[in-house]
């Protein structure tokens, strides 16, 4: 993909892309609601819907990094809140080891952060958007990213399968990370 | 199960510098339950070899595989096909898993990316403590199922030593003196009088390396065949 870039025109300010892994009791809810006061937010926020904060993990993590993303933070409910119990409690401690593996790689680790969010909290929904937002401006954009207009990985669904496949044990099996990275390009 | 740790990054950085094609090879065994090296570590290191290399500006490609075992040469012969294809395999396999990975593929530069600790349990989740020495001469029956090899700082088969300090051992208060730990093991038993036996020298000479060992069932199946 190098091969496609273009100089870049300078004038346009740098947009920072901004990932938020929302637990859908809480972080996500609050999302809603702070769509319902009608507050406005930054738009450079991606809101990626998932059951529990728990469920994050520093592969994902690492990958939407890898991908491009120039500043990602888990929300999830407050301590003591989670709707799983401790979800929010794994959460914090994946998000701090993979604070860690951005440090080895020699990325700043202050683009990754966790939040609480509680449902009722419209509005500290929004200044979290806007304050993460804030601050991937600051650290400026992610060296990962090739290209300012370059597509992140991953298929957007916009009818997603009721059944979708179990996923299957990949023992054994080649993961090129070409093959991969064109399959989720592919619209 | 083998506990094993993950090496700094920078210590994977250093062996496979100036290399281009690089296969991260995980092992689905002991490794991947002490989240050292199983499917989603080889993940994490891939994604974090490759971000290094598209920082510092090198041209590097990562891909992955993980093997139900590195310890079997039944599952090594799945990368037969791919091995070819790279300058170095990374594997986060045991030690043991990474020699023989570089027998099967002795024309291949083989690199380890984990340091191998001990023959362990999981204390709770994230925490392992060393349990076996593999001495292989068993006394657990005599000491109430606790290791003195592993777990008394000098060895000791008759204890406790006089170095033992209200439960704790001389050389340091995190750890346990073994000898009190079976002492009130027996204790709970009702077999106290396993105390007063006297165990006798231990034969080190069995603990000779590399140790090696062949099932009875397949020596006496060879034996028959070597006759006919």
């Amino acid at each position: 993909m190098s091969d496609q870039t273009a100089p870049e025109p300078k004038a346009e300010p740098f947009e920072p892309k901004v990932v938020a892994f929302c637990c859908t009791y809480c972080a996500y809810t609050a999302g809603d609601l702070a769509g319902s006061m009608r507050l406005e937010y930054a738009p450079n926020v991606r809101v990626v819907k998932i059951l529990c904060s728990g469920k994050i993990d520093a592969v994902l993590l690492l990958r939407a990094f890898e991908d491009g993303a120039d500043a990602v933070y888990v929300a999830g409910c407050n301590i003591g809140d989670c709707h799983f119990l401790e979800g929010n409690l794994r959460a914090i401690r994946t998000v701090a080891y993979t604070q860690h593996l951005l440090r080895e790689i020699g990325l700043e680790p202050q683009r990754l952060e966790f939040f609480h969010i509680p449902a009722s909290a419209g509005p500290l929904f929004a200044q979290r958007a806007n304050e993460m937002t804030e601050r991937a401006r600051k650290l400026g954009p992610n060296p990962l990213r090739s290209r300012r207009t370059e597509r992140a990985g991953g298929k957007l669904q916009r009818q997603p399968d009721p059944h979708p496949p179990l996923p299957e044990a990949k023992l054994g099996r080649l993961i090129r990370h070409e093959e991969r990275m064109a399959e989720s390009q592919t619209p | 199960m083998i506990v094993a740790e993950r090496k700094p990054l920078e210590q994977i950085e250093g062996m496979i510098e100036g290399m281009q094609k690089i296969l991260v090879a995980g092992c689905g065994t002991c490794v991947a339950v002490c989240m050292a090296g199983g499917e989603k570590e080889v993940e994490i290191l891939a994604a974090q070899l490759r971000m290094r290399a598209k920082l510092k500006g090198i041209q590097r490609t990562v891909d992955e595989i993980t093997v139900t075992r590195q310890c079997d040469r039944e599952y090594l012969d799945q990368l037969a096909k791919y091995v070819g294809q790279y300058d170095a395999v990374v594997s986060t396999a045991c030690g043991a898993g990474v020699q023989f990975l570089a027998e099967r593929y002795d024309d291949k530069i083989v690199l380890p990316a984990l340091n191998t600790l001990f023959i362990g349990v999981a204390e709770g989740p994230g925490q392992w403590s060393q349990r076996c020495m593999a001495c292989e001469d068993c006394i657990l029956d005599q000491t109430g199922g606790i290791c003195p090899m592993t777990i008394c700082a000098k060895n000791l088969l008759n204890g406790p030593c006089g170095g033992t300090n209200h439960g704790k051992c001389e050389v340091g208060d995190d750890r346990d003196c073994a000898w009190t730990l079976i002492y009130r093991k027996l204790e709970k038993l009702g077999r106290l009088d396993y105390m007063r036996k006297i165990q006798p020298p231990k034969d080190y000479s069995v603990m000779t390396k590399p140790g090696r060992y062949s099932h009875e069932a397949y020596e006496e199946a060879e034996k028959k065949e070597d006759k006919e």
